[in-house]
């Protein structure tokens, strides 16, 4: 029977020759992980359970990244449960402050996430994995708890939507733009419980940071997992992080879908979602004289190497606005001190914008950069919502690294060509 | 169980920062949560909120974030049970997981109005709304989330399978 990528990791993993959209498995994990919000309630519901010992001590991650360095008491008293858990547990992946990195881009990098792999994790954006040709999704943190204790999780098989990308990209134009835009045709609802696979030949030609950003937001279009099919890409990304054997899945050539979307991306510009959902994109010519108060250049969307690369290279030589408040914040220790080596650092402190430590921080209002009453921000983030950045009347514009950095500069949104 | 209560109307993409801002997320505490349930939404709900109270909304309730603190609050605030046109992906997960009582049903997301006195019977489906004399059927929950719901959430699922030596 024809399967996508999707079905053939899900019915490996319930230990079945098949599995159809719609059918309830319960299937064994690869890896699982949890953060500093979501571990209290998973390692509450790991206790509940009556468990004494975790299912695989070098299969789960414990990641303090979203209050970290603690922003307050209550915060350092939750990193602190996770900690003596993860003590207590001899869990191999517990990340300290220092060694860190926001989650979805520490995985990744560590070879912790691979090719094949079924992984769930209390944090909705788990699904960047997808960009690896694994199956990953958000849960809750009882989901994790459980999983924590058996290994296992329960799934509803999704169907599939195929998402094929034609054409060449144009100049500033990554993996957020074409996520922005796909979110922006079918809305934050349009991929509800699916799986969305990506194809074509923008994506086989997209490095693999671009992949994970484009996974990453699977979840705003209520999409279960985003995924692409391993290529010579993702083994050459692999092959020198692995550190365990992994399987390369790709969907048969008969495979059902449920829709196919096909698009030619050679004049897309880059884009900009506008206040306050996701779906409200617009190409950024069409953003008309926005000012801004605040810039943010990092998260698990965008505070990669490569991403650092593309806003260094326009804030060269140039100041942030003299009303503007610009944040870069490189996603793990390993950017950090790679930004550092090649200059990256160097150029963003000339341009006077502040970087920090690895956080996620800013990107949910948590601290590190909260909008005040009124203010507003373009941030390379993945979430735009009321209040997400601050003050319920703040607002957030997402961007690409690319334009978020000519904004910085402009003091208001602009395509990075306007500079 | 049924339950009788007050409907709180809300509309279509209600997200779960504006169910709990993450300005609020430094603690797990229910009533803490509880006290900002829905806050960046409507900053007069947790204030007003009565037990047995319910919630409706549009579409895809509950979308963003995976954060459990989001069914949280909202059980903890007293309302009763969800009904919307329909779900994001993890807050249903989340919801059975944690035992909030939650039902699709476009005809009710529709007809129901702020303010309407609304009788639910979730384990039939059926929402009566007094204040306009109408009845609502919604879709039946998947039998397998009824089992979860049986054992009393996950948890006790997988502590009943550990006893029986189901699990490792």
């Amino acid at each position: 029977m024809p399967m996508t990528i999707a079905e053939k990791i899900l019915a490996v993993h319930a230990g079945r020759d098949a599995v159809h959209p719609g059918e309830l498995i319960e299937a064994r994990l690869d890896f699982c992980l949890a953060n500093d919000i979501t571990a209290p309630l998973a390692i509450e519901a790991f206790r509940r359970a009556g468990a004494t010992k975790v299912f695989d001590r070098g299969r789960i991650a414990l990641i303090p990244d979203h209050f970290v360095p603690n922003k307050d008491i209550a915060s350092a008293m939750q990193v602190k449960r996770m900690r003596d858990f993860a003590r207590e547990y001899g869990i191999v992946h517990y990340f300290e402050v220092g060694r860190m990195g926001i989650e979805h881009a520490l995985l990744p990098e560590q070879g912790l996430a691979l090719p094949g792999d079924l992984i769930i994790g209390a944090d909705s954006h788990t699904c960047t994995y997808g960009a690896l040709g694994a199956f990953a999704t958000g849960v809750g943190s009882t989901d994790l708890g459980a999983a924590m204790v058996t290994g296992k999780a329960w799934f509803r098989v999704p169907p599939s939507m195929k998402f094929v990308f034609r054409g060449e990209r144009r100049p500033w134009v990554g993996g957020k733009d074409l996520i922005l835009y796909v979110i922006g045709k079918i809305g934050v609802d349009g991929a509800r419980y699916r799986a969305m696979e990506f194809e074509g030949e923008v994506i086989r030609g997209l490095p693999m940071a671009h992949r994970l950003t484009l996974c990453n937001m699977a979840i705003e279009a209520g999409a279960k997992a985003g995924i692409i099919a391993p290529d010579a890409v993702t083994e050459t990304y692999v092959k020198e992080r692995a550190k365990r054997d992994y399987r390369v899945y790709r969907s048969d050539p008969d495979a059902a879908y449920e829709a196919v979307h096909e698009w030619d991306v050679s004049d897309l510009e880059p884009q900009v979602a506008l206040p306050h959902s996701p779906e409200n994109v617009r190409s950024v010519r069409e953003v008309a004289d926005v000012a801004v108060d605040q810039v943010v250049i990092g998260s698990c969307t965008n505070g990669r190497l490569e991403d650092l690369r593309e806003a260094a290279g326009i804030l060269k030589g140039r100041k942030v606005a003299p009303n503007v408040r610009c944040l870069v914040i490189p996603a793990t220790q390993q950017i950090y001190r790679r930004a550092m080596e090649e200059g990256l650092i160097g150029i963003f402190l000339d341009a006077e914008a502040a970087v920090s430590t690895p956080t996620c921080g800013p990107c949910l209002g948590g601290h590190m950069g909260i909008l005040a009453k009124g203010e507003r921000a373009v941030a390379t983030t993945n979430r735009n919502f009321v209040g997400r950045m601050g003050h319920p009347e703040s607002e957030v514009y997402l961007s690409g690294p690319a334009v978020a950095a000519a904004s910085a500069v402009a003091g208001r949104i602009v395509h990075p060509d306007e500079l | 169980m049924k339950m009788k209560g007050r409907a709180w109307k809300f509309g279509d993409d209600i997200d779960t920062d504006a169910i709990i801002p993450a300005r609020y997320l430094n603690t797990s505490d229910p009533q803490e949560l509880a006290a900002h349930c829905m806050e960046d939404a409507d900053a007069a709900f947790a204030g007003k909120v009565q037990p047995g109270d319910v919630i409706v909304a549009g579409k895809n309730f509950g979308c963003g974030s995976s954060r459990e603190h989001a069914p949280i609050a909202i059980k903890a605030s007293g309302v009763a049970c969800v009904v919307a046109r329909s779900f994001a992906r993890i807050f249903y997960r989340n919801a059975f997981n944690m035992g909030l009582p939650i039902l699709e049903c476009p005809e009710a997301a529709e007809k129901i109005q702020d303010g309407d006195e609304v009788e639910i019977d979730p384990a039939e489906g059926v929402i009566t709304n007094h204040t306009r004399n109408e009845s609502y059927r919604a879709d039946p929950i998947p039998p397998f989330m009824q089992e979860l719901l049986e054992a009393g959430g996950l948890i006790p699922y997988v502590r009943r399978r550990m006893e029986a030596g189901g699990a490792s």
